[in-house]
């Protein structure tokens, strides 16, 4: 490998452009983490990077878009994987179409289709946020991609998928405070392709949220 | 010239600060120190506070030098809290306030953390770790608001902290996360344990309860010290809290962090999170003990940028709330 080149610092690791066998790929490399005791570090960089590499073969296939993997190296603590270099962060994507409400909702739609296939394969994303959703623009309508799924697991519980849902209802009201509507057609869009069984995640949703509310503060 | 008397007593603490165009006159502080494995209950904290709370104003006074017909407003805590001791404040605010002509300025008590410790360190539009007894919340500020990233989904971190020092029995003087972290600095050993966090959100109940069950037994077959538990515990629950925090980080692309409330005085706390902001090439802001635990200063500091916007309370909008979300507060003292 060669030509290598930071591309940005995440929560989880540096990734980096790279060649890979003649091929365009960016290199996710979990650093050690010195912040952390070392066996604690150890042991979640592992875990970590099993996790990724699980979900992200999973979810190739039952034909959700992910990078396509190639390369996995625990020992370095690196993963190598397809560059979606045309493809940006729904974040992005979001603050740039703020005027285009219409091209905002359709996002939306399309991500609660691809969380309702998520989920009805029983994969837990973990850390859905509008950072972790990719839009790759393309002739017709743009495509969903997911990405960094360290924290991802596999469960069939409804509570794990209503707190999954939680987590990125928290992360859109918190960085896009003035998009509205977007998160009411994503649940539409995720209520119309997961049919009954995923009906109950949202309705699970319900309750996990008043959670989050009567939550006492103070001190 | 604007005089602000700040007044808090939300939670075990009862504090009461003045400050002069910002600057710090006064600011004595009192806790309610319960005996080791036991809480502070609400009803009795009031009565704490109920004894001491003039004693503390004219403390206030006499250091600031200051008389109450020179005070322009009166910011108290208007929640979050425990009800009785945030009434108990709020009672005695309020008749100030009548007896001398003075306006109410109600204040919410994180916003009061964000706000002194954005004043005592300087950093401009930091990523907030909020975490105290009650609290743990990973902030931002955006439009307008301080915005809730991240928090924990069942237990506060400071909340876990006094709860495992009552399992092991540690004195609640000067606070039971203090000594807490002086155990822990002496423990070599570390037991794996639940390591809870679920995108920018943390939970430590199952920390708490996987202790709970297990933490004499362990010290009675002398697998671990109570050192190694105080070590371990830390260990894992800050790693959490600095990972939560890094992700908010990556999330809203800030390079600085600011730690406030109580258990932001944890050294370790604060190394740990130093570290990763190093290795980020990014800042991190944290202050002592006098800023960081409960105090009158910091409610006189978001009184006092609320005063300036032309903020204040009238006598029957002074109530008080137990629940009052960081992000109901409209930040209209801030331009960015």
């Amino acid at each position: 490998m060669n030509d290598v080149s930071l591309i940005t610092q995440g929560a989880e690791g540096r990734v980096f452009n790279a060649k890979f066998l003649g091929k365009n790929v960016i290199i996710k490399h979990r650093f050690k983490k010195t912040y952390r005791h070392p066996d604690l570090d150890d042991y979640l960089t592992k875990e970590r990077i099993k996790a990724e590499v699980k979900s992200l073969v999973r979810c190739r296939m039952v034909g959700i878009n992910v990078p396509a993997l190639y390369d996995v190296n625990l020992h370095a603590s690196e993963i190598v994987m397809e560059n979606l270099d045309d493809a940006i962060q729904a974040r992005k994507f979001i603050y740039e179409r703020k005027a285009d409400r219409s091209e905002v909702l359709g996002i939306g739609k399309e991500i609660g289709a691809v969380l309702a296939k998520l989920h009805s394969n029983d994969i837990v994303h973990g850390d859905l946020t509008t950072s972790n959703i990719l839009i790759r623009p393309s002739s017709e309508k743009p495509i969903v991609y997911l990405i960094d799924f360290g924290l991802s697991y596999v469960s069939d519980k409804i509570e794990d998928k209503a707190v999954d849902l939680y987590v990125l209802e928290r992360a859109v009201s918190s960085t896009h405070p003035d998009s509205d509507g977007f998160l009411e057609v994503l649940w539409e869009a995720y209520r119309e392709k997961g049919g009954k069984k995923l009906n109950s995640v949202l309705l699970k949703l319900d309750e996990v949220r008043t959670r989050g509310r009567k939550k006492l503060c103070f001190g | 010239m604007t005089i602000i008397i700040g007044m808090e007593g939300s939670a075990n603490k009862i504090g009461i600060g003045i400050l002069k165009n910002g600057e710090i006159l006064s600011n004595p502080r009192k806790t309610y120190i319960t005996p080791p494995g036991l809480g502070f209950i609400p009803s009795e904290t009031a009565k704490h506070h109920q004894g001491c709370v003039l004693e503390i104003l004219d403390e206030a006074l006499r250091e600031a030098n200051v008389s109450l017909k020179e005070v322009d407003a009166i910011a108290f805590t208007k929640g979050p809290g425990m009800a009785a001791p945030l009434l108990t404040v709020a009672l005695v605010a309020r008749t100030l306030s009548l007896m001398w002509n003075i306006p109410l300025i109600g204040v919410n008590h994180c916003i009061g953390h964000i706000e002194m410790a954005r004043a005592i360190t300087g950093a401009n539009n930091p990523t907030v770790l909020y975490v105290s007894g009650g609290n743990t919340q990973v902030i931002a500020y955006l439009e307008k608001k301080y915005r809730i990233f991240g928090e924990t989904i069942d237990i506060a971190v400071g909340n876990c902290l006094d709860r495992f020092a009552r399992i092991l029995m540690l004195s609640n003087d000067p606070s039971p996360g203090y000594n807490i972290e002086k155990l822990a600095e002496k423990g070599k050993k570390l037991l794996t344990l639940p390591y809870c966090v679920k995108g920018m959100d943390v939970s430590f109940s199952g920390i708490l309860s996987f202790l709970e069950e297990r933490a004499n037994n362990l010290l009675k077959k002398g697998e671990y010290t109570k050192e190694d538990l105080c070590f371990s515990l830390q260990e894992t629950i800050f790693a959490m809290l600095v990972e939560t925090t890094e992700r908010a980080m990556a999330h809203c692309g800030s390079s600085e962090v600011l730690i406030c409330g109580g258990v932001g005085c944890n050294k370790r706390l604060q190394s740990m999170m130093n570290t990763m902001c190093e290795e980020r090439c990014g800042r991190l802001y944290a202050t002592d003990e006098r800023f960081c635990i409960d105090n009158g200063a910091m409610i006189a500091q978001a009184g006092y940028l609320m005063f300036k916007c032309g903020i204040t309370t009238s006598l029957k909008d002074s109530w008080v709330t137990q629940r009052f979300r960081t992000d109901d507060v409209l930040v209209t003292w801030r331009d960015d």
